[in-house]
């Protein structure tokens, strides 16, 4: 049987990468591999997954330097000369092994003001929002993000500038400044303008490059661009 | 410096981007003309010297790098140098009047009678 040499990071921030051998099998994923080592090799290797089929967003990690869903990612298709390397993510401090802290990741939805700000009550009927609707049909080429981070490990920004609110989270405001029903959109705006925020993005689409689900934040931060001109960010800051 | 001033100089570079855009061509398209024409520098003198049409174009052009040149250096200095918000924003100032200073004070040479 063929092995696959699979150089896996060990400790936190200050580790070091781990040598395994993994036997290959046919249509192996490198959850797969990361799953053989916790189970058979080395029992205290931390790792996060759910799903295990793309829905989840919890396995993602960088392999060979990409960062990934494991889950989705055929070592076939990454495996050079039968070796493959795995680390967490990227741009998020390292809980240990290959589980990232992604508390200051989610902050950041929070921070560009993620969350839907209710205009109706209960009582008032369902608001019709037309398919057709330019508004809806921006909203719908971002909503399906599922917060892997993926984006977030791809930024150059986001290394570079530590405040930078990252891809996922500014995608996930422009699908709100997009929601009609929401009525948060001043304050959105304004949290999400300025050097923290998508005046900071280069535009060199490394989030749309890597993102799993195929959206494309830097279109939504292109948005963002243009939909902040003449929001004072004063009067919420 | 706030969020909308800082949104504010994005828009800023983004305008001056699009200006720039066009006083690259002319100038570059100029240039080519003039050294092919073969131009001494005194013939080119000839036709800048009392010429609000250059003086105000290269005015524009000097301007226009000199506010999107700086702002950029910000960013940089911020992003790749490691510079605080007030050092970098006293750097682009810094910048910015230095390249209009010398930019104006060729444009002023080429074009004064």
């Amino acid at each position: 049987m063929t092995k696959l040499r699979v150089s896996v990071w060990r400790g936190d921030a200050e580790g070091g990468y781990q040598e395994f051998e993994v036997p290959r099998h046919a249509s192996q994923t490198v959850l797969d591999v990361v799953t053989y080592i916790q189970r058979n090799l080395d029992a205290t290797l931390a790792y996060r997954f759910a799903c295990r089929v793309g829905m989840c967003g919890s396995c993602a990690m960088t392999v060979n330097g990409t960062p990934r869903w494991t889950c989705r990612t055929h070592v076939d298709k990454v495996a050079k000369g039968g070796r493959v390397e795995i680390g967490p993510l990227a741009n998020m401090p390292v809980v240990r092994d290959l589980v990232a802290d992604m508390r200051e990741f989610f902050d950041k939805w929070a921070r560009a003001r993620g969350q839907f700000k209710p205009t109706a009550t209960r009582d008032e009927p369902f608001a019709a929002v037309k398919p057709e609707t330019p508004e809806r049909r921006e909203a719908d080429a971002g909503i399906e993000c599922i917060g892997c981070g993926v984006c977030y490990a791809a930024c150059d920004v986001v290394k570079w500038n530590g405040d930078y609110l990252g891809p996922a989270a500014l995608n996930r405001a422009w699908t709100l400044v997009n929601d009609v029903r929401d009525g948060g959109q001043h304050a959105r705006l304004a949290a999400v303008a300025g050097d923290a925020g998508c005046h900071s993005c280069h535009t060199m689409m490394s989030c749309t490059e890597h993102c799993p689900t195929k959206l494309s934040p830097t279109r939504s931060i292109a948005g963002l661009k243009r939909a902040t001109l003449g929001v004072d960010a004063q009067e919420t800051r | 410096m706030s969020a909308s001033a800082q949104a504010r100089l994005w828009v800023v570079q983004r305008a001056t981007a699009a200006v720039l855009a066009l006083c690259v061509v002319v100038h570059l398209a100029t240039i080519i003309y003039a050294v092919r024409g073969g131009l001494s520098a005194a013939e080119i003198l000839g036709r800048t010297r009392g010429s609000i049409a250059w003086g105000t174009f290269y005015a524009v052009f000097v301007i226009a790098a000199a506010a999107h040149g700086s702002i950029g250096i910000r960013t940089i200095a911020i992003e790749w140098l490691r510079f605080g918000k007030p050092a970098a924003q006293r750097l682009m100032v810094t910048v910015a009047l230095a390249l209009a200073l010398f930019g104006l004070r060729a444009v002023y040479a080429v074009v004064a009678a």
